[in-house]
């Protein structure tokens, strides 16, 4: 008997988008990031061409945060201290992209300033050569201030700039245009409203090739099937050719899940969740695997313990010894 | 697949004799398509046709069910590629290895555990579903592993045999509970096939290749055995996902009888894959068994919560009942809160309340089944509806005060709350639920 594999032909293809530049396009990492331009669902490399693999992006912030986990204190230690230490602990950690968070305030409680977000910017260009995204403290007149001194800063580098929302789009898309970066789109886990983003940015002028799309997700838990399905949903509608929707997707993983008490809480949590740090490591872990599966192009992660697991799965799902 | 009107028309004996007391046969295969008739009031029908349309009608993944000495599993009836297209029935049977080479205590004690095994996830019991028991040596070595699980747990069986000796000595000892006999394969498959026909449980198939899986199904029916599971012998996330969505598709999409049976996958088989992320891959897609190695709980109950969020119905988010919760045997003058109706928001503040050991009133708006956010800004969780809940609720005769503590995400809400509620003062508490025991410590005087 003859078993064929049944294959779809999609007539779509995800857009292929570029992070960071060399000293060859302007700019000054030591490579660059592409994802994105497969032309079928993930991983399924015998039904059409997945040429870039997912990234992993590593979060780190413009100085110590206040309420993260215990366990990230602990994976981390003194680099988090000093963005630049922490930017190279990422990319030792085996990190894509550099994924870096500003914060409202400073770590003496005024309010952060656009000197000292151009001074961290220039500190961790220096630092790593792995391309790096920027993104505000999610305030909008804060963000637009903050963002635009980072794109100045670093002009030229092919930044990933964000979030840009529906209520505040406008100034970090003007700013990532006139500095040549690129914008991180998020809308709350919902295919027409991330359609609908890609489009209103795309009418300011910015190039679709510049435009990364955040359909937003939940951790493990709370609320992940959403935008699990919403993602899937979207890469349906871009590999059946519907063009507004053919963004590569990022989604941050971490942020959600080391907020969640499964990941924060080792103490007065129900015995069956079991020891705190496999547990939490778990939970991320768990997490970023599903959205990978679900058609995530880079997802951020917090604990490296994670960027390791999840570049070992990575490598395996795109090792070229194709089955079926 | 489900035949049209016409395909089923083409089956019948096209004679219009009426037996069916319908005007011709068209107008027969017309309900039937319908599934407002049955195939039996034709009594003309040939046999070749009549099994041609049972087939037709059959489900394309099989259902498949096992039993334990009271609790069951069922995995199979699956009908969508994707979650979203309608939703996912069957969540696949998580089931622990365990070998009869371990003394007889250590099983027993390792099985015990593992039974009582349960968590709650948003007010929903998480659990292992049963046992995968391998046998290492001899047949009395297998039985007595098997009896000594079951004297602990009632809990399905897999039943992992390599011979048919074995798999006599386990089907045995298992008497009248429903385990899945594993394996069959092309060398062994027909002794197997008695043994599961005449104890009449499911049998699980291993082939290299689909064709050989094909081939073997085949030939297993032929033989009497119609609960049937496959093993692809898949390693690794790669194989895994490929195979699993050929499968899957060939099912759904194909209609292809011979491989529309459940899969079981062996995460931890292969040991170069990480067995907790191979998992996952596999709950995300399509397995229909998952035989874990290791099973503790730090693994087990994330792998249990994805398994309850990929198989939840995407159409209707889990609700609890809008109500006035007592939390801590509540008095009059203990705080009264105010949640929405989402069973992952409820449970949040419900348990943290709970486990602070503070008395209080927890009241549910019905925000229709939406987080605090979600719902705010869909405008299902505004200044009104929590008014009107207040006062449908009964709190105000409960109660020795009028103060209302409401979510720190929907601060915004006081200054209409307190327009809405007159005489009520309203209280913002903090913005994650982990924060209210602190709170009411520092704010709530008794
Ligand atoms: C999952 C989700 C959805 C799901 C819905 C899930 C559901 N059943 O509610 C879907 C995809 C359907 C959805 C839809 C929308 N969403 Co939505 N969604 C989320 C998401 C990702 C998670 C929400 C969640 O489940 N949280 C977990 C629960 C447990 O949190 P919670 O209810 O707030 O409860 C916590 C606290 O509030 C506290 N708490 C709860 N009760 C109480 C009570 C007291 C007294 C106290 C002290 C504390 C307390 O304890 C809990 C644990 O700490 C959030 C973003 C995020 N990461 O938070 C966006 C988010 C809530 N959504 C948002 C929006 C805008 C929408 C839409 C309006 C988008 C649109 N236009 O379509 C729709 C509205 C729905 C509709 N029109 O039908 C926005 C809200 C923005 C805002 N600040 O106003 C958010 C914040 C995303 C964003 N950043 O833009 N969403
Ligand atoms: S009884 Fe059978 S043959 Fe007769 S009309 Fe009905 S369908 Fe046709």
């Amino acid at each position: 008997m003859t078993v064929e594999t049944p294959k779809e032909a999609w007539t779509g293809t995800v857009r292929e988008v570029t992070l960071g530049a060399t000293a060859d396009q302007g700019g000054t990492r030591s490579r660059t990031l592409t994802v994105g331009a497969e032309s079928t669902l993930p991983f399924l490399h015998f039904e059409a061409s997945i040429p870039n693999p997912p990234a992993l992006a590593l979060e780190i912030r413009d100085r110590k945060p206040d309420d993260w986990s215990p366990l990230l204190y602990e994976a981390w230690g003194d680099v988090m201290d000093d963005p630049a230490a922490w930017a190279k602990a990422a990319e030792e950690a085996g990190a894509d992209l550099v994924y870096l968070v500003l914060s409202l305030t400073t770590s003496d409680g005024s309010p952060n300033t656009v000197e000292n977000v151009r001074a961290v910017v220039r500190k961790v260009l220096d630092a790593t050569g792995l391309p790096l995204a920027v993104i505000g403290a999610g305030q909008a007149e804060v963000d637009n201030e903050l963002l635009v001194a980072a794109a100045e800063e670093g002009k030229g580098e092919r930044l990933l700039l964000g979030l840009c929302e529906e209520k505040n789009y406008r100034t970090i898309v003007a700013t990532a245009m006139a500095n040549e970066h690129l914008v991180q789109s998020r809308t709350p886990m919902d295919v027409n409203l991330a359609k609908q983003l890609v489009i209103l940015i795309n009418d300011m002028g910015m190039p679709l090739e510049r435009i990364v799309m955040d359909p937003t997700t939940g951790a493990l838990g709370y609320g992940i099937e959403y935008g699990y399905s919403v993602m899937e949903r979207l890469r349906l509608a871009a590999l059946q050719g519907d063009k507004m929707t053919q963004q590569p997707m990022i989604v941050t993983p971490g942020e959600e899940c080391w907020k969640v008490k499964e990941a924060k809480v080792g103490e007065g949590v129900p015995e069956t969740w079991g020891d705190w740090e496999p547990r939490a490591i778990a939970w991320e872990g768990i997490t970023a695997a599903a959205l990978l599966h679900s058609g995530a192009n880079v997802v951020v992660l917090r604990h490296p313990e994670n960027m390791r697991r999840t570049r070992s799965m990575i490598d395996e799902l795109m090792s070229s010894k194709a089955a079926g | 697949m489900a035949l049209t009107g016409l395909e089923i028309y083409k089956l019948l004996p096209q004679t219009n004799c009426k037996d069916c007391n319908f005007p011709t046969c068209l107008a027969f295969a017309m309900k039937l398509a319908a599934k407002q008739a049955e195939l039996k009031d034709c009594p003309h029908v040939s046999e070749e046709a009549k099994e041609k349309l049972e087939s037709a009608a059959a489900p394309p993944i099989r259902l498949v069910e096992l039993h334990g000495g009271n609790g069951k599993v069922q995995v199979g009836n699956e009908t969508v590629l994707f979650r979203h297209e309608k939703t996912f029935y069957n969540m696949p049977g998580i089931f622990w290895r365990l070998g009869d080479d371990e003394s007889v205590d250590e099983l027993k004690s390792k099985a015990k555990r593992a039974d009582a095994y349960q968590a709650d996830y948003v007010g929903i019991d998480l659990k292992l579903d049963g046992f995968a028991i391998e046998a290492k040596s001899d047949p009395a070595a297998f039985a007595s592993a098997i009896e000594a699980v079951r004297s602990v747990s009632q809990k399905p069986l897999i039943l992992l045999a390599s011979t048919p000796e074995l798999a006599k000595a386990g089907v045995e000892a298992c008497g009248d509970t429903r385990p899945l006999l594993y394996y069959a394969d092309k060398d062994n498959w027909q002794e197997m096939a008695e043994i599961a026909k005449e104890a009449g449980i499911p049998l699980a198939l291993r082939g290299a290749t689909l064709e050989e899986l094909a081939e073997l199904t085949k030939s297993i029916q032929e033989a009497g055995v119609e609960d049937l599971i496959l093993d692809p012998g898949l390693s690794g996330h790669l194989e895994s996902l490929q195979q699993l969505t050929t499968l899957r598709r060939l099912s759904i999409k194909k209609s292809f009888r011979p491989l529309g049976y459940p899969v079981i996958t062996f995460p931890g088989r292969d040991e170069s894959s990480n067995e907790m992320l191979l998992a996952a891959g596999h709950i995300a897609k399509y397995a229909g068994f998952i035989v874990l190695e290791n099973v503790d709980p730090s693994v087990l109950y994330p792998l249990l919560v994805l398994r309850q969020n990929i198989y939840t119905d995407p159409q209707k988010p889990i609700q609890v009942q809008p109500a006035l919760y007592e939390i801590n045997s509540p008095d009059g003058d203990a705080p009264l809160m105010v949640t929405t109706n989402f069973s992952i928001t409820y449970f949040s503040v419900a348990n943290e309340v709970e486990g602070s050991g503070w008395p209080a009133w927890l009241m549910v708006a019905d925000a229709e089944g939406m987080s605090v956010l979600t719902a705010w800004a869909a405008g299902k969780f505004d200044a009104e509806r929590i008014a009107k809940a207040v006062k449908a609720c009964g709190a105000e005769e409960k109660l020795n005060h009028k103060k209302l503590i409401i979510p720190g995400h929907v601060a915004v809400l006081s200054g209409e709350l307190e327009e809405e509620l007159p005489g009520w003062e309203i209280m913002v508490g903090p913005r994650e639920a982990v924060e209210i025991a602190g709170y009411l410590k520092a704010m709530w005087q008794k």
